[in-house]
This record gives C-alpha cells, sequence and structure tokens, in this order.
C-alpha cells in the first residue's frame, strides 16, 4: 500500500534534477536555492562555534522558544492594525521570544540549583506549547492567516520571495563577517572561558555576541527550514565537520560547506518535490552528509577506527605468537641452541594459538606467513629465520618493559603503546642498558647475534 | 628567553589601604568564599611577597583551587578580595597568568598545541585584531622553553598529560606576566615533565617574577619553593619555607589525618637527616 502510495507520487527524473541543481529550474527556484545556500553556509560557521562551546541543545531551546513570539507579535500587529503577516513584524516577535527563552534558562540554572539541561527541558516544552495554544487561537480568529504562520513550523522555500532570498543572503553574509572578526575571542571563549576571563576578556559579553549570530542565523533560517528543525542547519555541518579535521579554522570552512551544499541541494528537491516539507528535505540532505562523515571520516570515522583496532588487534596477537613461539623454545631445554629449539616449535601446538577460533587463528598466521615470520613445513607451521630474529627482538622488548615497570613503575611515560614502541625509542639509553644487565643476570636478555647498538635507529 | 626585563613597580598605592604594600605582587585582604551559604574560604589575609616561589598546601576541600579563582574573579567572593601591586585586578589583568588545573577544559578541542600557546598572546592583541607572525614565534620560543618545541603542530589530543600540563605553562609564559598562579601543575605528570616545571619556576624567580602553585606534593614543597602556605578554609600558617613548613604546623593544617601526617612527619625527619 505504501509502495502503491509512492509510486503514484510525481517522481521529478534525474534530468530533471541535473536541470535544477545547474540553477535551470526558473528565476525564483534559483533565487531560494542561492538562498538557502548562503543561510547553510552562516548557521554551518556559526554552528562551528556553538558546537564546541557545547551549545546545541541550547540552540535547539532558542528555536522552540520563537513560536510564541511569532503567535504574539501576530496578533500584536493585528490589533494595531499592521499587517499580521508582514515577515518582518513575525521574525522580530520570533526573535525576542527567543531571546526570552534563553534569558528564562540562563536565569534559572544560575540561580537555582536546577541544572541546565532540566531548565532547557522546562523552558523549551513550555514556550513551544504557549506557540501552540497562540497559534490555535488565532486560527479561531478566522483571519486566514494561519497558513501563513504554519510554515514557520516546517518550513517552506516554495513561499519565500526575491526579496526574502536578499535579505537571508546579505544577513548571513554579515554574519560569516562577523564570525571571521570574532574568530580569535570565539576560539579563546570556547576552548577555555576560566582562562579568557583570567586575561581579562569579558567572557559573558563574547558568549552574548556568539549567541546573538545564533539567534539571527535561526530567525533568517526560520521560512527556509522551520524551527523545529533550523537546530539541525546549526549542529548538523558542524558536527559532520569535525569528523574530517583537526583544525578549527578548517572546521569552521568546512562546515560552512557542508552547510550551504545542504542548503543547496535540499531547496532544490524541496523545489522538485514541493508536497515535502522543504526543512525536512533540507536537513535529510545535511543528515546524510553526517553519516557519511561518520563513517567513513579517515581518522575520526568509525570505520577508520574499526579498521585501526583490528589492525593493533593482529598486531598484537602476531607478536604475543612470536614471543610465546620464543619461549617455548627456551623451555624446551632441546640439545643445541636455543635458536634452534625456537625455530623448531610448532606454531600450531601453542596453547595461545588453539584458544582461538578457527578463523581468527587462520588470519593471524596468514598474517605471520605474509611478513615471511612462519613458514610451513612438512604440514606444520615452524619460524623462518626472519620470524626468529622478530620473535628475539620482541621478547627482549617485552621483557624489557617488564623490567622497567618492576624497577620504575612511577616513572611510565603516559601513551606507551608497550608492545609497539621499542624501549630504546621512550626510555633513555642508561636506562635501557641498565635493565639489559637485570635480564642478563637472570638469564632472561635473548642473545641477538648483532650487536645492541644496530638496534637502536637514533 | 621570552621573559621581558623586568618592569617597574606601580608607584601609585591605594591611598585608602596604607597597610598593603604596592610592592607586593598580590595582597588579599579579607577575603572570604562561600558556595551557597557554605564557606569554603574565611577571612583570608595574605601579602605575597615579591620575587618568590609560593606553595599553597592542604588537604582536599582546603579551598586551595578556589583561592587562586576567587582572587582572579573568576568565582564571586562573598567578602574581601584582592590587590596586585596596589592596584585593582582590572587594571593589571595582562600581568596576572593562570595556569589552570590541565582537567578544566576539553582535550580533544580542534587546536594544536602552538595554538593553544598563543592564547597567551590574544591579550596582548585585543578586540578583533589578528593573531600576527611576531607574536606566533614568541608562543614558538614559550613552547621551546618547556621542552615542546617538536610538538608544535600535533592536536592536543594526542599529547600525553604531562605534554598537555607544559603546553598550558607555555600559554601562561608566553603571556609575559609578572606574577603567576598555577592549579595543580605537578598534578600526574611524568618525571620529565616535573623537571621541566622546575626549571621554569626557576628561571621565572630569577627574572623576579612571582609563582604561587597550588601544591599537592608535601615531599617536594622544601625542594620547590621558597615560601608556603599551609591553608584549610583559612590561613593556618604562611611564610619562608625554614620557618613555616614544620610538623607542628601541618598537623594543624591536615588535622587528623593521620594516615598523612605519618608520611609527612616522616619525609620531614628523612630530609633533616640529610641535612
Amino acid at each position: 500500500m505504501m509502495l502503491a502510495a509512492l509510486d503514484s507520487m510525481d517522481w521529478p527524473g534525474l534530468a530533471r534534477v541535473a536541470t535544477v541543481l545547474a540553477l535551470g529550474g526558473g528565476y525564483n527556484t534559483s533565487l531560494v536555492m542561492i538562498g538557502v545556500a548562503v543561510l547553510g553556509f552562516a548557521s554551518g560557521i556559526v554552528g562551528t562555534f556553538a558546537v564546541l562551546r557545547k551549545r546545541a541543545m541550547m540552540s535547539d531551546t532558542l528555536s522552540h522558544a520563537t513560536l510564541p513570539g511569532i503567535g504574539l507579535a501576530f496578533l500584536a500587529a493585528v490589533a494595531l492594525g499592521v499587517e499580521g503577516r508582514s515577515l518582518p513584524v513575525l521574525l522580530a516577535g520570533a526573535g525576542l521570544a527567543g531571546i526570552a527563552g534563553v534569558g528564562a534558562v540562563h536565569v534559572m540554572s544560575r540561580h537555582t540549583r536546577l541544572p541546565e539541561d532540566a531548565a532547557m527541558g522546562a523552558v523549551l516544552s513550555v514556550f513551544f506549547g504557549l506557540g501552540f495554544v497562540l497559534l490555535s487561537y488565532i486560527q479561531t480568529l478566522g483571519t486566514g492567516a494561519e497558513g501563513g504562520i504554519a510554515k514557520f513550523i516546517y518550513g517552506q522555500t516554495a513561499a519565500m520571495s526575491e526579496a526574502d532570498a536578499i535579505v537571508i543572503a546579505i544577513v548571513a553574509s554579515l554574519v560569516v563577517a562577523s564570525v571571521v572578526l570574532l574568530f580569535k575571542e570565539f576560539r579563546l571563549l570556547c576552548f577555555d572561558p576560566d582562562f579568557a576571563t583570567a586575561q581579562g576578556w569579558p567572557v559573558g559579553r563574547i558568549d552574548l555576541a556568539l549567541m546573538g549570530l545564533v539567534v539571527i542565523v535561526t530567525v533568517i533560517g526560520l521560512q527556509a527550514v522551520g524551527l523545529i528543525l533550523v537546530i539541525a542547519m546549526i549542529v548538523i555541518p558542524a558536527a559532520a565537520a569535525r569528523f574530517w579535521t583537526e583544525k578549527l579554522a578548517r572546521m569552521t570552512i568546512v562546515a560552512g560547506l557542508f552547510g550551504a551544499g545542504s542548503g543547496y541541494v535540499g531547496a532544490a528537491l524541496s523545489a522538485l518535490m514541493p508536497r515535502f516539507p522543504a526543512g525536512g528535505v533540507i536537513v535529510l540532505v545535511a543528515g546524510a552528509v553526517f553519516l557519511f562523515s561518520l563513517v567513513f571520516a579517515p581518522r575520526r570515522g568509525v570505520l577508520s577506527g574499526f579498521v585501526r583496532h583490528a589492525l593493533l588487534s593482529l598486531d598484537i596477537e602476531t607478536q604475543h605468537v612470536l614471543r610465546r613461539a620464543y619461549e617455548a623454545g627456551e623451555a624446551a631445554r632441546a640439545p643445541g641452541s636455543v635458536a634452534e629449539a625456537v625455530r623448531a616449535v610448532e606454531i600450531d601446538s601453542l596453547s595461545i594459538t588453539r584458544s582461538w577460533s578457527p578463523p581468527r587463528r587462520a588470519v593471524v598466521l596468514l598474517s605471520l606467513a605474509a611478513r615471511g615470520f612462519v613458514s610451513r613445513r612438512g604440514g606444520e607451521v615452524r619460524l623462518t629465520s626472519d620470524g626468529l630474529d622478530e620473535a628475539r627482538r620482541v621478547t627482549r622488548n617485552h621483557r624489557l618493559w617488564e623490567a622497567f615497570l618492576i624497577s620504575h613503575a612511577d616513572l611510565t611515560p603516559s601513551h606507551v603503546h608497550r608492545s609497539a614502541d621499542l624501549v630504546e625509542h621512550v626510555l633513555d639509553p642508561d636506562l635501557v642498558s641498565r635493565l639489559e644487565d637485570e635480564l642478563r643476570r637472570g638469564g632472561k636478555l635473548p642473545l641477538t647475534n648483532e650487536p645492541m647498538a644496530s638496534a637502536h635507529p637514533c | 628567553m621570552i621573559l621581558p626585563d623586568h618592569p617597574a613597580a606601580p608607584r601609585t598605592p591605594i591611598a585608602s589601604r596604607p597597610e598593603h604594600s604596592a610592592q607586593s605582587p598580590m595582597s588579599v585582604h579579607s577575603l572570604t568564599v562561600a558556595y551557597g551559604s557554605k564557606p569554603v574560604l574565611w577571612d583570608v589575609e595574605y601579602e605575597t611577597p615579591a620575587s618568590s616561589l609560593v606553595a599553597i598546601v592542604g588537604p582536599n576541600g582546603a579551598g586551595k583551587s578556589t583561592l587562586l579563582k576567587a582572587v582572579l574573579g573568576l568565582i564571586p567572593v562573598a567578602a574581601g578580595g584582592a590587590v596586585f601591586w596596589g592596584k585593582p585586578l582590572a587594571d593589571v589583568r595582562r600581568r596576572v597568568g593562570y595556569v589552570p588545573q590541565r582537567g578544566s577544559v576539553d582535550w580533544d578541542f580542534p587546536v594544536s598545541a602552538l595554538e593553544v600557546v598563543t592564547m597567551g598572546r590574544y591579550g596582548m592583541l585585543g578586540w578583533l585584531r589578528p593573531v600576527t607572525r611576531r607574536h606566533v614565534e614568541a608562543a614558538r620560543a614559550a613552547l621551546d622553553q618547556v621542552g615542546m618545541a617538536d610538538f608544535a603542530d600535533r592536536q592536543i589530543s594526542q599529547l600525553s598529560g604531562g605534554q598537555q600540563q607544559r603546553v598550558f605553562l607555555a600559554r601562561a609564559l608566553a603571556q609575559e606576566a609578572d606574577l603567576y598562579f598555577m592549579d595543580e601543575p605537578f598534578a600526574g605528570v611524568d618525571a620529565a615533565t616535573e623537571a621541566a616545571i622546575v626549571d621554569v619556576l626557576r628561571t621565572l624567580r630569577t627574572a623576579g617574577r612571582t609563582v604561587v602553585v597550588v601544591h599537592h606534593d608535601l615531599s617536594t614543597v622544601e625542594d620547590y619553593f621558597d615560601h608556603v602556605m599551609l591553608l584549610n578554609g583559612r590561613i593556618i600558617a604562611a611564610g619562608p619555607i625554614a620557618e613555616t613548613f614544620n610538623a607542628r604546623n601541618l598537623q594543624r593544617t591536615y588535622g587528623g589525618r593521620l594516615t598523612l601526617l605519618d608520611a609527612v612527619s616522616q619525609a620531614l625527619s628523612d630530609v633533616a637527616g640529610q641535612k
């Protein structure tokens, strides 16, 4: 049934989509797309700082709190005999109510023991509820304006006039210019407000400037995206951008571009499918960008994290195998040298490999074989001479770390990955040679054929 | 060396408070701080000696960090306050540097070590002015001074705890202040960082600066500092180490916390034995 409903809809063809995206969808559509793109750019840039200042929920409270302002502005305008649907009047009301909502949260969390999130929840819902009551009341007046007001809830780009688009573009440009000018101040505020205060910066006023920009972006975004979803344009591009870079300036620009792209494509799609609310369509485009970033971003993404973790785990497992093989050879006390005994050890017979599931065992052995550390001879897996060297190195490193931890636990450098970091790279040479002496006295220092100095690359 | 010549002490003391020397980097008078209705600091009177390293020592919850935050204007005070070289803080902000606790910021913030240190220069720049090359170079020199020059471009989450602490220290150095407040700079750092911080403290003292450090390790107080303030809600004792840092005052500061006290007296007798 659902599918039938989807089928009966009038889906635009690919050619039509391409035409609209290339600004060939008519003057008004193109204008709206550019207007929303500029809006998206500004909200992405402001959103970067709102997100880093941990003001995402505050911004959401702000946007929901605009609704009663729109209703009240309409009623006030009608009472004063002004055209109630006039955009500047409604947006002014929206802005004032948003500021009142944020102010209410601020007062509550500052002067009571109420946690800030509870204050935001209370303000958001009470203001929004009041807004709905006002809208219902306005409907009973029968002025025929309720449709004009409802568009602020879900967003309706089609209702955007040329003049509106130009105003949005101008205001958004001013917002971007403000962020560029205040970049240094915002960075300081978001990273370390206490330090900023100690240095004499009026942190409260910088915070106010940032919230003010959020208010402006919210208000000019109401018409395009709607007040329920305008928060998405502030938070999502910034959150997505964070996945791609560790630099604030770059993150700001990337967030702006993500916002602009989402706005541009979203406005085009919403023009092609006027039956869907513009806000939803634009936010879904932004959401797709976010999802892609979350999964595929090279360093911070989920996929790269998963791969990194898998490789690390494989690395540790292979080192374990090599060390266990070395230890088994040492323990065998076969006639001849330790080296021969180690090379005689059957990797498959080690308890560590037997405890693994067959796929895991296959992967680890494959990885060892790929690096030339083991080879299969006569149906049994044994270390190669490279494997023997590596096993010696791994065992020596492991034992040095162990000796170090026993005697110098208080000095442990943080961030040391003990199996991967060679002792020599982290500890100073004197200490390493002392530790070696300790091991040698206990007969636990794996002997290597080459002199120790060559293991020291620096 | 990035520290400039020590500027002359301001000449105008506050006429209404003749008891507070204009020479003293910081004079605290009748400072009382309360969280809600619970007082944390009572009636603190203190005069910081010039060109010295001062340790603030006391048990958990003694109000050590609170004292720093209160004199720096980061938290509201119930009564009293502090003057710096005889002037209100607002007049001398740039001459006062602050190293907050490492845990006070989000280290996953998208910023490099050098950019954090450059923040120390923001006060000199003023509103809307972008960071210039001269200031970046000064920040680089400060990083070098704490042995972190090689990590300038690292994102700060990729630094170890000790390295992060040194970045904070470098940021304060870049500010080129005359009086520094450091909140637990030695907490949880590695030996190399501890040595680097001590080195910086001594360099600052030699250059005539004053550093007030919240410190938790009683065994190093005598090695690192000249003066000590023993704090537990109020000042128990304050003065030169030799006169003030003794078992009796520590007992009064730490009260009945016997295990700790035992450790302290042990440490003290060890030191006495060495001398």
